[in-house]
């Protein structure tokens, strides 16, 4: 999705769950690397980062995946996205997920955030329970 | 009853201190907790130690360093003799030449930038065409405009004039008898004809040579830092907490401070200790008068893919697993377009004029250009009008004028010294 797609999706979001306003800060309890639901409750995902994460520096992170009934998701395609909302930007790179470790741990690198600031990190999981996404909210 | 408003004040303070309202000292600048973090995610002291250049096995040789500083000043190095790297970045002036656009043995279409702290940068030139301090350097070197000259020219001003130094660094310097004096893939039709009619093993032998001179003038250039600044000065009070912040910034530039961080809006793109993301934003920024189209960022990202000398290609000494920068490359998105590196803000004032082809004279008018975000001349500007006041504009300036210290380079060599004396 471009950015100001993104942008305006993510507006119309707010609007639809009457959240104060357009792009405004999630409540601090929605961010952090998980466990976190995906939007339909199809997979329960987590960052583990490998470093801690910090603004401007190429990063690598891994990502555990289970089902509802906490089945590990092995053999799922993912795709990474993410941006900033309240600046209508995307990610600067293209990161994306290089190996499936097993156990329904996935390997995911090239990812950076030029900025510190509220940025959103979604991964769009296609597995054995269907399609479906996750937001994760990060700090930097 | 009578009213004590110190102790009120006092006790105001106090409260806001505890619930963390305000972080800082009574009789200090008013900052929350959060913008004091942010503020000292600016200061020098948070850069990064010296990156490692995995793609330059001589990046840290202090012998590289040395014969770099002399490659940098050596005019030998150019068609007509008289152009070096420090005839467009002089020591003296950040590392630049403070004009427009710069002159070497023709004119460039863009601005020369500073080179301090580089080193931090994944990508070099106003369009990122370059992933190394190493690979940037072969650039003007064989540029028509700039030095003018061709590799197998400086492979022969290696042989004559630095062979010792060269050999105990980089091993034995091919033979070099054959090899006619001016040849290299440039648009110089005979230099180019010559280079054809090389062996390939001839032509890896010069090529070793001249990638080897961008090694060391790039184990030179890591060495060339920022100084800290007036606002380090004050971060470093500010963090302190005892209030003695405000002997080091004026309150009109502190004013400044907030609306760069705040409502201007200027960290989205000038964060970190470098004032810079090291990202291609476009910004609106007029095209230059009289040259042609710009497309920024967009054909630098598809250059350094294809670029001879990049860290995947055979010169470089990293290997592909290094290459992350390259790997996850954004090539095709339409924010490419006339986007250019957001300089580094530190020293700013120092060295009118700017943008990538020196179209803004003075920090006044970059200023205004952010105030009324013009639409860009191609692709999208980023930047939105700021509708600041004219005083509010005053109290930016005066905070970018705070952000000078200067800055460090190896110390000067007395044979380089004695060679510039001789020009
Ligand atoms: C004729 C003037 C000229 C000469 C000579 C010259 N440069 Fe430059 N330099 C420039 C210009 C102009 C740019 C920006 C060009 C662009 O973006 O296309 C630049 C950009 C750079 C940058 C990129 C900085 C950044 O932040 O990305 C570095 C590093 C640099 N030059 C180093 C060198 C070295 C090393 C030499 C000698 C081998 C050299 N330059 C010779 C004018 C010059
Ligand atoms: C969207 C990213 C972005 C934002 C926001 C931004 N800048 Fe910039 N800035 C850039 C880029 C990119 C350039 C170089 C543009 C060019 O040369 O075409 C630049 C150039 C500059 C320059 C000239 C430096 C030089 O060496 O030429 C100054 C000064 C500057 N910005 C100050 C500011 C201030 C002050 C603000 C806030 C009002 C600000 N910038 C906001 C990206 C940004
Ligand atoms: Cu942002």
């Amino acid at each position: 999705m471009k950015a100001s797609q993104y942008y305006t999706a993510a507006c119309l979001a707010a609007l639809v769950f009457s959240v104060a306003g357009c792009a405004t800060r999630p409540a601090a309890g929605e961010f952090g690397v998980g466990p976190r639901t995906s939007a339909e409750r199809r997979y329960v995902a987590t960052l583990q980062p490998q470093q801690v994460l910090r603004p401007r520096q190429l990063q690598s992170m891994r990502v555990s995946i289970v089902d509802a009934r906490g089945q590990a998701v092995n053999d799922a395609n993912i795709l990474v996205d993410g941006g900033m909302p309240q600046h209508g930007h995307g990610l600067p790179t293209k990161p994306r997920v290089t190996k499936s470790l097993g156990g329904g741990l996935y390997e995911i690198e090239g990812v950076r955030f030029n900025m510190g600031g509220w940025w959103e990190f979604k991964l769009a999981i296609n597995g054995v329970a269907g399609a479906d996404t996750v937001t994760f909210n990060l700090d930097l | 009853m009578k009213i004590h408003w110190t102790r009120v004040v006092v006790s105001i303070s106090l409260f806001s201190l505890l619930t963390g309202v305000y972080a800082d000292t009574v009789g200090g600048d008013r900052w929350s907790a959060a913008e004091i973090e942010q503020i000292s995610s600016l200061s020098l002291r948070g850069l990064d130690a010296l990156p490692p250049d995995p793609t330059n096995r001589v990046a840290d040789d202090p012998r590289a360093v040395i014969l770099g500083q002399r490659l940098f000043f050596d005019v030998r190095l150019s068609s007509n003799g008289r152009v070096s790297c420090a005839t467009c970045h002089l020591p003296d002036r950040e590392f630049q030449d403070g004009t427009p656009l710069a002159s070497g043995v023709g004119a460039t279409n863009r601005r020369t930038m500073p080179i301090a702290a580089t080193a931090h940068s994944p990508f070099l030139f106003w369009d990122g065409r370059k992933d190394s301090q190493w690979s940037q350097a072969l650039g003007p070197l064989e540029s028509p405009v700039e030095h003018g000259g061709t590799r197998a020219q400086y492979a022969h001003v290696i042989a004559a004039n630095y062979r010792a130094d060269y050999e105990r660094i980089f091993g034995i310097l091919p033979n070099l008898e054959n090899i006619p004096l001016s040849a290299g893939p440039v648009p110089d039709a005979a230099a180019a004809k010559s280079w054809e009619g090389l062996s390939d093993a001839q032509r890896n032998a010069v090529t070793g040579v001249y990638v080897n001179i961008g090694k060391a003038i790039a184990a030179y250039e890591r060495r060339i830092q920022y100084r800290a600044s007036r606002f380090d000065r004050y971060v470093d009070g500010l963090r302190q907490a005892t209030g003695t912040e405000q002997s080091a910034l004026r309150p009109d530039e502190v004013a400044g401070l907030r609306l760069f961080i705040g409502k201007a809006n200027c960290t989205q793109c000038h964060n970190g200790p470098l004032l810079t993301n090291n990202e291609f934003h476009n910004t609106g920024v007029p095209a230059g008068r009289g040259l042609s189209a710009d497309e920024g960022r967009l054909a630098g990202a598809n250059s350094v893919l294809r670029d001879e000398f990049n860290c995947r290609s055979r010169w470089s000494d990293a290997n592909r697993a290094q290459c992350a920068e390259l790997e996850y490359l954004v090539t095709d998105a339409h924010t490419l377009q006339r986007a250019f590196k957001v300089p580094s803000l530190r020293n700013v004032a120092e060295r009118a004029p700017y943008m990538h082809a020196g179209q803004l004279a003075t920090l006044r008018q970059v200023l205004d250009h952010y105030n009324r975000a013009p639409e860009a001349p191609a692709g999208h500007s980023e930047v939105k009008p700021l509708r600041l006041s004219a005083l509010e504009l005053r109290q930016l300036e005066a905070f970018l004028r705070t952000l000078s210290g200067g800055t460090t380079a190896p110390p000067m060599l007395p044979s380089v010294t004695a060679l510039n004396q001789n020009r």
